[in-house]
């Protein structure tokens, strides 16, 4: 059988590659690969998931330059040779070995105006949003975003300006400008209208390049771009 | 691979060379325009100082820098176009075909350039 070689990011030290053969297999996942050597080879090699399935957003990291997630990342699909490249995620710090630390991430969403709030209590019944209604349709993907910080790895913008929201962080935000049950429509455009918001982006879109779930937090943040200076000139903002 | 060649692989896609090509079109249009200004300015030094001008541009060499030019300007309406359309009219499913039209635009512009300067 055919052997993977491996080069995993170890974080021990100053940090450098450590290689593994890892027997090549049918089907075979990326995280099937981290998963053997974590079994067979070294068990205090250190890696994220949960779901195995896609649903978590928690098992991304760079194979051979690219952010994927890995649970779904066929090593077929990204290995022309038997050579594979494991790293952290860019633009994120590291934690250890192939584990980083997602707090920025998570913390620019809430400074996006991430978290929703509407009008309802629990008294109230459910709000109806017809699946045909303008504002449903235009996020009909961006809600589908499962938080992997695939996107923001992959953006430039982000490398060259800490403090940029970054793809998924405003992708998050233009589903709630665009929810009609929500409450705080103006303060978010605020929110995402300074420097480091929806301005900042240069459309280069490796985001929508590499979002695993085919989203397009560039067209989600084109939109936002309009919406914000659509309020602009009407002196809302 | 090295690092760096990964780097370069995973930012091949349309969009980031478009990203790219704008930019440096768009430094070498502005370094042009000092240049410009000075053919212009000639004109203010009388007939004769233009005319020495305009005859050194005559020369092959500048007639290929000017192809060139054109080429950046091109380019740097092709991308232009491409960012507003993008952001103004939302056309995201739209990119790769405006990539390939700001390319296939300028180099349609750059070569007629060419066929009418020689
Ligand atoms: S937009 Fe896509 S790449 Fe970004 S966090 Fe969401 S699912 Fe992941
Ligand atoms: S389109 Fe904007 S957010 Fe997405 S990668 Fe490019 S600069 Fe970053
Ligand atoms: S393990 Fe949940 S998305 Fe990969």
């Amino acid at each position: 059988m055919s052997k993977l070689k491996v080069s995993v990011w170890r974080s021990a030290g100053s940090g450098a590659q450590e290689y593994f053969d890892v027997p090549r297999k049918e089907n075979q996942t990326i995280l099937d690969v981290v998963t053997y050597i974590q079994r067979n080879l070294d068990p205090t090699l250190s890696y994220r998931y949960a779901c195995r399935v896609g649903m978590c957003g928690s098992c991304a990291m760079s194979v051979n330059g690219k952010a994927r997630w890995t649970c779904r990342t066929h090593v077929d699909k990204v290995c022309d040779s038997d050579a594979l490249d494991l790293r952290p995620l860019e633009n994120f710090p590291v934690v250890k070995d192939l584990v980083c630390d997602m707090q920025t991430f998570f913390d620019k969403q809430k400074k996006a105006g991430g978290a929703f709030l509407g009008a309802h209590t629990r008294e109230d019944s459910v709000a109806l949003i017809k699946p045909d209604s303008s504002g449903r349709m235009a996020v009909d993907e961006a809600i589908e975003c499962i938080g992997c910080g695939v996107c923001y790895a992959s953006c430039d913008v982000v490398k060259w300006k800490p403090d940029y929201l970054g793809p998924a962080a405003l992708n998050r935000t233009w589903t709630l400008v665009k929810d009609e049950r929500d409450t705080r429509r103006l303060d978010r455009l605020r929110a995402v209208s300074g420097d480091a918001g929806c301005h900042s982006c240069h459309s280069q879109m490796s985001c929508t390049q590499r979002c695993p779930k085919l989203l397009s937090p560039t067209h989600s943040i084109s939109g936002l771009k309009r919406e914000v200076s659509r309020a602009a000139l009407k002196g809302e903002l | 691979m090295t690092n760096g060649s990964y780097a370069l692989k995973a930012r091949s896609h349309p969009s980031y060379v478009a990203f790219i090509l704008h930019r440096v079109s768009g430094l070498l249009l502005a370094a042009f325009l000092p240049l410009h200004f000075l053919a212009l300015s000639q004109a203010l030094h009388g007939e004769a100082a233009l005319d020495s001008f305009l005859s050194w541009a005559d020369n092959p060499m500048v007639k290929i820098a000017e192809v060139g030019l054109v080429l950046m300007l091109a380019l740097h309406l092709g991308c232009g176009l491409r960012v507003m359309a993008l952001e103004a009219l939302g056309w995201t499913s739209w990119q790769k075909s405006m990539v390939a039209i700001a390319f296939g635009g300028s180099l349609v512009a750059g070569t007629f350039f060419l066929l009418r300067v020689f």
